[in-house]
């Protein structure tokens, strides 16, 4: 029990914070983390400023914020994927190499950490070639090899249920929401350890955003996933992390649960529930 | 996400019935301490009314965030609100049965010259056995989501109260012919009101119980709350 005296003084010494970002302790295994991030484009305003945060591995973190925020500029980076003028400053930290270097294999990064799109962007192909494409374009692999691999991703998706008969049908004559678990299996066959989702259910119906939600949850005990969503119910019900974006700062970062319940920062509190502006 | 929800929902639901096992069972053992003059287990019950306090608060806890984290609508909404109504009731019942343990300490400690009213404190056991069976009923009527068990464990709850009447005309009664009965008078009735209070709050919570199997609020025993 907290004593009296104790409520009151803390009640007193109340000060409204600006910012505030969870530090995860040591216990916490960290998947991805970004140093002092920045980045402009044109040499404009500073689309992201100094941002540091630091991803727990199997977890989902959602990040939110309105357009313009710097939460999907933010994403992007991770993926290494931007615009030529774009300007990035700082480090991203993936199992302790600065992947913001001109050395690294972008590829390779892209190959570890999957990027699933807002809109289901499957290829104008097979099911089954949706998932092999990539990997038969680098290497070479036997039928039951390839057959494995589109079995367990469709799996891993939930998807292999509902398409397991028709593997030769084309990818487009899908319902967007298996269109949206086909991409991520399609990511999945690469085996990254990250996957980073673009608003994945921004363009679906209720129905299918709940299979995309269900395949996050079930997704993140092999994987680690972050996403960016304008669906603040959606950054509740699935995410065990979030990080609220605004003008380019991360306000507060922080678990999911803390966040909708008792923010510590005042613009969190006015964002979540709406009372923006 | 329902089924993510659904597991958390489970869990509070849970949780509850096991505070609402732990204040029956707290219940039971103050009013059977308070008739065997028992002060150690008063004294336990006395020690232990935290725990209690401490799950109510772990439960509205998980209940808020319960709220603010999936919004949940018609009879899950009712589900959860019940139980947020529901939690403060029992932790007030696991607090009057703290209370009949404080009396139980302070009657063991009286002096040697007062008297017992035997008839009195057998009154007083009938009443809390039937205390207890009330809110046991209720409590299984809350796990079978059975709102005609739940009103019938109102019904046995509002017929406490008429005991209650007569505990308190044989006290005043024995108060007025013998002074010496007057300490342990003033204990009789305040356990008695204390019993009653328990049985009022069963109903408080089958109450609730209609309320989350049909969506309407209703007042199951009207005018029984006196104290005393």
């Amino acid at each position: 029990m907290v004593s009296r005296n104790k409520i009151v003084e803390s009640i007193k010494n109340e000060v409204e914070i600006e910012k505030y970002v969870i530090n995860l302790s040591s216990k916490h295994q960290r998947a991805i983390e970004t140093k002092d991030l920045t980045i402009s484009y044109n040499g404009k305003k500073n689309a992201l400023n100094k941002t540091n945060l630091a991803f727990e591995t199997n977890k989902i973190t959602s990040l939110i914020g309105a357009s313009g925020s710097g939460k999907s500029t933010f994403l992007r980076s991770l993926n290494l994927i931007h615009g030529e003028n774009t300007l990035i400053g700082g480090q991203i930290l993936y199992h302790g190499v600065n992947i913001n270097d001109p050395s690294i294999d972008k590829f390779e990064v892209r190959r570890r950490i999957g990027m699933v799109f807002q809109r289901p962007n499957p290829f104008a192909k097979s099911i089954y070639n949706n998932i092999t494409f990539a990997l038969t374009q680098r290497a070479k692999y036997t039928k039951n090899q390839l057959d494995e691999i589109v079995e367990s991703s469709l799996k891993q998706a939930a998807l292999w249920d509902q398409v397991k008969d028709e593997l030769n049908k084309s990818a487009l004559s899908l319902s967007g929401g298996q269109q949206q678990r086909l991409v991520i299996a399609r990511a999945l066959a690469l085996k990254p350890d990250i996957l980073l989702l673009d608003e994945p259910a921004s363009a679906l119906d209720p129905k299918s955003t709940m299979q995309v939600e269900e395949t996050m949850v079930n997704l993140k005990k092999d994987y680690t996933i972050i996403v960016v969503t304008h669906n603040m119910q959606q950054a509740a019900r699935v995410s065990d992390y979030t990080a609220f974006f605004h003008m380019g700062n991360v306000i507060e970062y922080d678990l999911t649960r803390k966040i909708f319940t008792r923010p510590k920062v005042k613009l969190t509190s006015d964002y979540v529930a709406g009372n923006f502006g | 996400m329902r089924r993510l929800f659904d597991e958390e929902l489970a869990d509070l639901d849970n949780q509850f019935i096991e505070m609402g096992k732990m204040v029956a069972r707290t219940v039971d053992k103050a009013v059977v301490s308070f008739m065997a003059h028992d002060v150690d287990t008063a004294q336990e019950i006395n020690n232990r009314d935290h725990e209690i306090n401490d799950r109510e608060a772990a439960i509205e806890k998980k209940v808020f965030e319960i709220i603010a984290l999936y919004q949940p609508v018609t009879i899950e909404l009712r589900e959860v609100i019940t139980i947020l109504k529901s939690v403060g009731t029992l932790e007030r019942m696991g607090d009057y049965a703290r209370n009949i343990a404080q009396s139980t300490i302070r009657v063991k400690n009286r002096n040697k010259n007062d008297i017992r009213i035997n008839s009195v404190e057998r009154q007083i056991s009938e009443m809390g056995s039937a205390t207890t069976h009330a809110v046991d009923k209720v409590l299984e009527a809350y796990v079978a989501d059975d709102a005609t068990e739940g009103i019938k464990a109102a019904e046995a709850a509002d017929k406490i109260s008429e005991s209650v009447i007569q505990i308190r005309k044989t006290v005043l009664e024995a108060m007025k012919n013998n002074a010496d009965t007057i300490d342990s008078g003033a204990d009789y009735l305040v356990v008695a009101g204390y019993i009653n209070r328990i049985a009022d709050q069963a109903t408080d919570i089958a109450e609730w119980i209609v309320y989350k199997r049909t969506g309407k609020i209703v007042e199951l025993n009207p005018g029984s709350s006196t104290f005393i």
